[in-house]
């Protein structure tokens, strides 16, 4: 028989529908490859009761004829999506224990469609990181190991890295993720999945714990190009409650899947050859191009000028929005309180925030303070914004000469866990190829392009024009049938 | 402009963090790398160039000025770390 934890997300929806299987069946398969992997350390808490209820409503109304577009799918959530009743904490302490009398936008859509919960993901700590080491609850663990008998303990990427191992260890059929860097695209390339950014605006923002709000998007992260359509589909949408969120309608993503590129023009960026780049990585970029070559698309050179100064635009903005977005925390209204005997009300604040925040977030927060500080404002942050608009100014003009982009997601394959943690410097590199798409606000997604030397999963990166997340979709989906990426991690946990 | 531990201490300050002699001292070369590494950006000719305010064009919406929530007192209070008579509880503010 058929291992159900092994089902795509369609498969899942179509075997269910087709009634070769319940729903409960799923949920019971899936809970117990949860309850059995605690050595990935992916999970915060496990919510085996609402993925079972879930599953039952399911199994009812598929009886009833009332089946909704994800009935009989369980997923896991990133710990960043408020839950209602469900602690969420964004991996930090400052927030342990919190239980959102509300649920996110993005979540409740999910359940509305039908969805359940394995559970709340790890993730790095207010999704800043990109290796899941800064979270209070412990570094998330890959399931992936180097070849030939090298046990070290891999990153799964971050900070979205609870999401990874989780799918790319059948512990669930997909995830949410959130993407502010590249949270969602390089944990994905690191574990061999696929996940996509949309154009920022198409997910709410709202009930989403906030690092950097003109950065910060939702998205999903699944084995195929298919589920991230089709999860896309339930996730997006307009709503009121986030003034960023696009007032348009969501399109059938999944309906619209094609992956004959004729017709279209794939960009490669010349600035995305950067010195030392592995040959391993070069190689995997000339496997994408030529994948894409044999699927119609006629592939030409553009250039992206800034491109070399959008990790340190990233490294102004992000922790300045997350310095401000991140003062909420002051131990009176939810969360952590820390209060020294004798403590006055700064006392407290001070005591609080220096408890409730692990080194990482500490130190942007201490960033963003600087750059918006009184004296350095226009120097640094003004500087940044206006900068900014020169990278997307470059990603408007690559897209009078091509349809979408394609690069690497990430500069390496997983590194170990702890071989980075020594310098913030080296770790913000790792971004150095998703950042670029997220201050343009751009939709780009990683899709498998095949291993490294060591048996590691690479990533290709797609990046599209605004709102053409089906461009997207389907470059993916040309990349995904040729390069025929079937590899998966040995089961160790 | 280099970041020495004075700045250091009152960045935390300001950032309402408290911090040990020894966190700030190991704060100062590290703030130091990052900062040195984004003035970078000083290199940049952006003249004419307007900040970015809105990756996606979008223009903000107005809503009718009507009353859309409330009457939800406990649950704006039910996470507090102190609630006190309906309302959050903190130190004593005035002497």
């Amino acid at each position: 028989m058929t291992n159900l934890t092994d089902l795509t997300v369609a498969e899942i929806r179509d075997g269910f529908r087709a009634g070769d299987f319940t729903a409960r069946e799923v949920a019971e398969g899936f809970n117990a490859n949860v309850a059995a992997a605690k050595a990935l350390n992916a999970f915060i808490v496990e919510t085996p009761d609402h993925a079972l209820a879930a599953a039952d409503a399911a199994d009812k109304a598929r009886g009833e004829g009332t089946l909704l577009p994800l009935s009989g799918v369980p997923i896991g959530m990133k710990d960043l999506f408020c839950t209602a009743g469900v602690q969420t904490t964004a991996a930090s302490h400052m927030l342990e224990g919190f239980k959102p009398t509300y649920e996110s936008t993005v979540s409740g859509k999910l359940w509305a469609a039908g969805a359940g919960m394995l559970g709340k993901l790890n993730l790095d700590q207010f999704a800043m990181g990109s290796s899941n080491e800064t979270s209070y609850f412990g570094n998330v663990i890959s399931p992936w190991k180097r070849g030939g008998g090298d046990n070290a303990a891999l990153a799964p990427g971050g900070s979205s890295g609870g999401s990874a191992s989780a799918i790319s260890a059948r512990l669930c059929p997909a995830a949410t993720g959130t993407d502010t860097g590249g949270s969602i695209r390089q944990p994905a390339a690191f574990v061999g999945i696929s996940g996509i950014k949309p154009t920022y605006g198409r997910c709410s923002r709202w009930g989403v714990v906030a690092f950097a709000s003109s950065l910060d998007q939702a998205g999903p992260m699944a084995r195929t190009i298919r589920d991230n359509a089709i999860l896309l589909e339930s996730m997006a949408g307009f709503d009121p409650k986030d003034s960023t969120s696009l007032d348009l309608p969501v399109p059938q993503w999944e309906a619209g899947l094609s992956s004959d590129l004729r017709g279209k023009k794939v960009g490669i960026p010349k600035e995305y050859r950067v010195d030392g780049m592995p040959a391993e990585i070069d190689a995997l970029w000339e496997k994408g191009i030529a994948l894409l070559k044999d699927a119609g698309a006629e592939v030409v050179e553009v250039s992206l000028p800034h491109t070399k100064y959008a990790l340190p635009t990233y490294y102004i903005i992000a922790p300045a929005e997350a310095s401000s977005n991140l003062a909420r925390y002051d131990g009176v209204r939810y969360g952590l309180r820390d209060l020294p005997d004798g403590a006055n009300l700064q006392d407290m604040y001070a005591a609080t925030r220096a408890a409730g925040f692990g080194p990482e977030v500490k130190r942007r927060i201490m960033i963003g303070t600087y750059v918006l500080s009184a004296g350095f404002y226009d120097a640094y942050y003004t500087q940044a914004q206006k900068v900014r608009t020169l990278i997307a100014r470059d990603f408007a003009k690559a897209f009078e000469s091509c349809d979408l982009l394609l690069t690497p997601t990430a500069p390496s394959a997983a590194f170990a866990l702890g071989e980075k943690q020594a310098d913030p410097l080296a770790m913000y590199l790792n971004d150095v190829f998703t950042v670029p798409a997220s201050l343009a606000g751009l939709p780009a997604m990683s899709v498998p392009g095949g291993l490294d030397a060591q048996g590691l999963p690479l990533g290709l990166q797609i990046i599209g024009k605004a709102l053409d997340e089906q461009g997207v979709l389907n470059a993916g989906l040309a990349i995904e049938e040729r390069a025929g990426f079937s590899a998966r991690p040995d089961k160790w946990w | 402009m280099a970041i020495d531990l004075q700045t250091v201490k009152k960045i935390a300050s300001l950032a309402r963090i408290s911090v040990t002699d020894a966190e700030a001292d190991a704060l100062v070369p590290e703030l130091n790398n990052i900062i040195g590494w984004v003035e970078q950006l000083g290199e940049v000719d952006v003249t004419g160039v307007e900040p970015m305010t809105a990756v996606i064009p979008n223009t903000l919406r107005l809503r009718d000025d009507v009353v859309t929530d409330g009457d939800v007192r406990d649950k704006v209070l039910a996470n507090a770390p102190q609630a006190e008579h309906g309302f959050f509880a903190v130190p004593k503010v005035i002497e």
